[in-house]
């Protein structure tokens, strides 16, 4: 029921949305819950276990029982908070975990048989048949229990991600985060105020404060309208920090569109990373509800709830309001609601000797026993000291006294400190190093005292910055001591049915507590774990602690002892798609085209990913159905004529001075030193252990001047690891390299037409022999040749500065068509390899050695170099060794396959037996046959023999002759023609 | 003889603006790395010195005119828009290897701060500042000119780049319509 004059909503700007199918009517400033409870709906959702009707129970981003689904096109949002959530004009949201609707639910019928859903009921009861539970049990339990589901679509909403940095981090923006901000604003540091809701102020806006004879909202406005105008402050409303970490930095979540229709490009969520000098938590506290008999009920709200839905959003929350709270502070509520002209039915005041001063039934040393209304609470039942009575209500204000939310405080490990007089705990000091609580966050609960202590942490932060404090004069305000004597439960009547709700997400009652307790899990995090209390979203926000006094109760032991369960990040909720903004579909990773990219899609190749790279299968023609076709094509092509590739993606490390070939002796396990100027020759290169880590060629281009060459695959391993080893052990070395793969477009020409081809781009002629290498002018531009070959033909790889890639590539196809051949893909360069036995990672994939791959002889005797030694271990030569061999089915037709395991035909095909394993098959169009690349036990002495191939993953069973890796041209006659 | 036409790594791509920030392709004349060899430095000062421009210390540059020297590595500096031929180090040709981007406008920082994990207050980057740094999965070399900021990626990723630019400052100037 919305009450004309009060709060700070706009009546003049109405807000239309939609809850459960029906249209309602809100003001500009109200959150969903808000904007219900003006329109009298009480029952937002059902319970989580027993389907109980439920209502809401706070105003802030605690909430356990409001969790709605927001509905956009095609996606649900589950499990948001109706008291976090503001409306909008189109929001549309419906009521969770129910069917078919939240007035009636069918599995309320779990309600009727709550006596058997204790705590550990799954685990005691769906033992047998052990068989059942995953395929019964679970899904059925699964499909009862709550909370929000998801659309099963993927989420097409845009997210964020953002990193700020300041010198003070003020966590919240009530009296005490204010003062913080204030005094260190003025003083020109440079700070971020952040805060949870949506207008700063915090409990200013819900409570009828008088600061400095204003109205404490006047006053925060005042305050936020010059950090407003300060170039040195930023507010971000919206914004809940969730998580503290290492070295002042914070986890903050801000909400930037979910409060406003969808529109283009408008993220939902930021995930921040703020990186502060100093930081002051002054989060407030949460009041925390007490534990009696169906506590639960729709109209059941935390005191001061009711006093946000009345002074912030004009709303009272019931027509006849009774107030049940064991501190001072509840009785405000009764306080602003007579004023309001609101009904209160009584005040029940658990202590003994509180006073009753109020103008209404006050009763003291009584509490509420027992309520009534399934879908809304209509009467309750109290016990005082003359006996019991009935009263007729619609809205009970709960207040057990209040928590400080110092959840931040215990992100690095800090434990909470018990304190008596609070009957709460408060944060440990300097529990994360520069942050420091302040205000109800630490326990201080009077307006002024709470001021104070915001504008003195501020002062410790400025003095650590070495700024001057401007020592700005504290408003007057209130300063009542806070009193309580802790009630956390009211026992119950004892019968099978009779329950008092401690969490309300979870619904946990004081009865699992004290089963837990029974069955010995007597530890406050082995209670958690069994009842699932504390789990729910809101993670025990208003639970916890009333918990943990049960527990402790229970077991005979004091607050203190039982302890607190671990609060970690986050604070509360974070969408997965926040933290991860940016990295769906195609933003996972950068995205590497070559210079030819453009050219190879034009002629319709389909392109794979290569490491972050993206290269050309293959070139289909016109006829050509399958990959095969081409490829096999591709191949011939480069067998009887000549093929252009893009081999740009493979590593190219620049490498200069008077030590680098010192430099590639130590990490290449074979010689540079004595490579001529102008040639070029294979290298191979061990991992510290031992292992080949990778391979490629090396060209000397001058006295002192190397052009390395790495796989594509291991192009940034190789380099870090040359970084490592230039810094570890030969940091002096007149030494300097640079990658300059980026730098190139090179290609391979390839075929036994590859010399007429170059003949005609290359502006003078070029001999070069076998493993030569030149500078050569293209078309007039600056490039390099290497005579090198990776497909056993004549074969050359001709670059050229990058910005003239394409066209080069360009012109070599058109030319290379004209004489039968054209450009070849991924798949034929490796046909083309395994025909000639050459090795890729899928051969030194980080278990073999130089032995394994048949260069164990490569290994240089004359000199020591990187692995060299760990090389020479028992145990990594020798017959044992499974080694590399080449593989031919017996019947040419008969499929291989990589990753198939080696048998000797007649024996059992079991683990003991396996006598190695395939690492690369193809089918050779040049031999007619499936050829394979494997390792083999003994291999190289094993020549001529049969093995099996068996793969029973593609249900292969092939038998093979063991021959040697080099299929095609063994002698290397076409590569030095 | 035919003539090999050349492309800039955006290619195609035309300046946008979104929000008030302007994101655009730097063409420069040329990139050098100079990685001073041991006992170099002195050889490499006496050839800076007539082009006015000093080898920087580690996340700072220095420019005379169009010519810029920055910081890259350890005793490694990028020269741009000139070159140079001296003793002491060892000298590559980058040019090709880079994409330059730009971003100019009021809010280009709040852009960056959405993809770099750096504190580019002006108190703590301003201009003549570098740094080698990552912009998203991206290695970078980030410079801050007056009036915005120029960024180097790998020309091979330099599509990437612009996209995720793009991205946030889309994401900026919807939030500034909010």
């Amino acid at each position: 029921m919305r009450i004309a004059g009060r709060g700070l909503v706009d009546p003049t700007s109405q807000i239309s949305f939609r809850f459960d199918g029906r249209d309602y009517v809100g003001f500009a400033g109200d959150t969903l819950a808000s904007a219900l409870l003006a329109n009298d709906v009480r029952v937002v959702g059902r319970s989580f276990k027993y389907h109980r009707p439920r209502g809401v129970l706070t105003a802030g981003p605690e909430e356990p029982n409001a969790l709605v689904e927001v509905l956009e096109a095609g996606q649900q949002t589950p499990n948001v908070r109706a008291t976090v959530q503001e409306i909008f004009p189109g929001l549309e949201a419906r009521s969770q975990n129910r069917f078919p609707s939240a007035q009636f639910d069918l599995l309320a019928v779990n309600d009727l048989a709550a006596p058997f859903f204790g705590a550990g009921f799954y685990y005691k009861t769906f033992m047998w048949p052990r068989r059942f539970w995953e395929g019964l049990y679970e899904p059925l339990i699964r499909r009862a229990a709550g909370l929000g589901r998801l659309s099963g679509r993927h989420d097409e909403a845009e997210y964020e991600k953002a990193f700020a940095f300041c010198d003070l981090l003020v966590i919240g923006a009530g009296p005490a985060g204010l003062m913080a901000a204030l005094e260190a604003g003025r003083a020109g540091a440079d700070v971020i105020l952040a805060d949870e809701d949506a207008r700063m102020g915090g409990r200013l806006l819900s409570e009828t404060l008088v600061l400095d004879g204003q109205p404490g909202v006047t006053w925060a406005d005042t305050v936020l309208a010059e950090l407003r105008a300060l170039p040195n402050v930023r507010l971000m409303s919206r914004t809940t920090v969730t998580g503290a970490y290492d070295h002042g930095t914070y986890g903050a979540l801000e909400r930037v569109g979910l409060h406003l229709p969808a529109r283009p490009h408008l993220p939902r969520e930021c995930f921040w990373r703020i990186v502060a000098k100093r930081a002051i938590l002054a989060a407030g506290a949460l009041e925390r509800p007490i534990a009696f008999e169906n506590n639960d009920r729709p109209g059941i709200m935390l005191a001061s709830a009711v006093r946000s839905y009345l002074n912030r959003y004009g709303v009272a929350p019931g027509r006849r309001v009774t107030v049940f709270g064991n501190t001072d502070d509840a009785r405000r509520t009764a306080r602003d609601l007579m004023a309001a002209g609101v009904q209160v039915a009584a005040i029940i005041d658990p202590r003994p000797h509180a006073s009753a001063v109020e103008d209404c039934p006050v009763y003291t040393g009584a509490v509420v026993t027992g309520t009534r209304g399934r879908k809304g609470l209509r009467q309750i039942t109290i016990r005082h000291g003359g006996g019991e009575a009935m009263i007729e209500t619609d809205c009970l204000a709960v207040s057990g006294g209040w928590n400080p939310t110092l959840h931040l405080t215990c992100h690095l490990n800090g434990r909470p400190i018990w304190n008596e007089a609070l009957a709460a705990f408060v944060p440990a000091p300097g529990a994360v190093p520069g942050l420091a609580p302040v205000g109800a966050a630490t326990g201080i609960m009077s307006t002024a005292a709470g001021l104070a202590s915001g504008q003195r942490a501020a002062r410790e932060a400025l003095e650590a910055l070495g700024l001057k404090a401007p020592g700005a004069a504290l408003p007057v305000a209130e300063d009542a001591p806070y009193t309580i004597e802790p009630i956390w439960s009211v026992p119950t009547s004892g019968g099978r049915w009779a329950r008092a709700w401690l969490d309300f997400a979870n619904d946990v009652t004081t009865k699992d507590v004290k089963l837990a307790a029974q069955e010995n899990f007597a530890s406050v995090e082995h209670m958690k774990r069994y009842t699932t209390q504390g789990m729910a979203p809101d993670q025990g926000k208003s639970s916890n602690v009333a918990a943990l006094a049960l527990l402790a109760d229970a077991t005979g032991r004091g607050i203190p002892e039982t302890g607190t369960t671990t609060f970690r990040p986050p604070f509360s909720p974070v969408s997965i798609a926040a933290m991860g903004a940016g990295g769906r579909g195609a933003g996972f990773a950068p995205q590497r085209f070559l210079t030819s990219h453009q050219a190879s899609v034009e002629r319709g190749a389909p392109m794979i990913e290569a490491g972050l790279w993206y290269r050309p299968s293959y070139f289909p023609r016109p006829g050509e159905t399958t990959w095969r076709e081409a490829c096999d094509r591709e191949v011939r092509m480069v067998r009887e004529a000549v093929g252009v590739a893009d081999v740009s993606t493979l590593g190219k490390i620049d490498i200069q001075g008077k030590d680098a070939a010192r430099f590639l002796d130590l990490v290449y396990c074979n010689t540079f030193s004595t490579l001529p100027v102008g040639r070029v020759r294979y290298g191979l290169m061990l991992r510290e252990d031992g292992m080949v880590l990778d391979d490629g060629t090396t060209a000397r281009l001058d006295e002192n001047h190397y052009l390395m060459t790495t796989t594509t695959a291991a192009a940034g391993l190789v380099m870090r690891h040359l970084d490592f080893v230039h810094q570890a052990f030969c940091a002096d070395w007149d030494l300097r390299f640079i990658s300059v793969t980026e730098t190139w477009a090179q290609f391979a020409v390839a075929g036994p037409k590859a010399r007429a081809l170059l003949a005609s781009v290359l502006d003078e002629a070029v001999d070069l022999p076998f493993m030569g290498c030149a500078p050569v002018s293209v078309h007039g531009v600056a490039g390099r040749l290497f005579r090198i070959s990776f497909s056993g033909e004549e074969g050359y790889e001709i670059a050229v500065p990058a910005r003239y890639g394409e066209a080069l590539f360009r012109d070599l196809l058109a030319r290379a068509e004209t004489m039968g051949g054209g450009a070849y893909g991924m798949e034929a360069l490796n046909v083309l390899r395994i025909e000639k036995g050459f090795i890729t990672h899928a051969e030194i994939h980080g278990r073999t050695t130089a032995f394994d791959i048949g260069m164990g002889r490569m290994v240089s005797a004359k000199k020591d170099c990187i692995g060299k030694a760990a090389s020479q271990r028992p145990g990594l030569t020798g017959p044992e060794r499974e080694q590399l061999v080449g593989l031919r089915p017996r019947q040419p037709q008969d499929t291989l396959a990589a990753g198939a395991h080696l048998f000797v035909p007649g024996d059992t095909v079991e683990r003991a037996r396996d006598q190695g394993y395939v690492t690369s098959v193809c089918w050779s169009p040049t031999l007619g046959s499936w050829l394979a690349l494997a390792f083999l036990k003994n291999g190289p002495a094993r020549l001529g023999e049969t093995v099996r191939l068996v793969d029973h993953l593609r249900g292969l069973d092939v038998l093979c002759e063991v021959c040697d890796p080099v299929f095609h041209d063994r002698e290397g006659v076409k590569l030095r023609a | 003889m035919p003539r090999l036409i050349t492309k800039s790594p955006l290619a195609g791509l035309w300046p946008v603006t979104h929000g008030g920030v302007a994101l655009s392709e730097v063409v420069l004349e040329g990139i050098t790395s100079v990685a001073v060899l041991p006992g170099g430095q002195k050889a490499v000062d006496k050839t800076l010195k007539p082009l006015g421009v000093a080898f920087p210390a580690p996340g700072l540059f220095s420019e005379n005119g169009a010519l810029r020297l920055v910081w890259t590595g350890r005793d490694q500096a990028f020269l741009l828009n000139g070159t140079l031929a001296c003793e002491g180090a060892a000298l590559t040709d980058q040019s090709d290897g880079w994409a330059c981007l730009r971003l100019e406008g009021a809010a280009a920082a709040d852009v960056l701060a959405r993809l770099y994990p750096l504190d580019l207050r002006a108190a703590a980057f301003p201009p003549g500042r570098a740094a080698r740094a990552a912009l998203g999965h991206m290695s970078s070399v980030l410079m801050r000119v007056e009036g915005g900021f120029e960024i180097l990626v790998f020309r091979s990723m330099a599509r990437s780049a612009w996209t995720e630019l793009e991205h946030a400052m889309q994401h900026l100037a919807a939030r500034a319509g909010a």
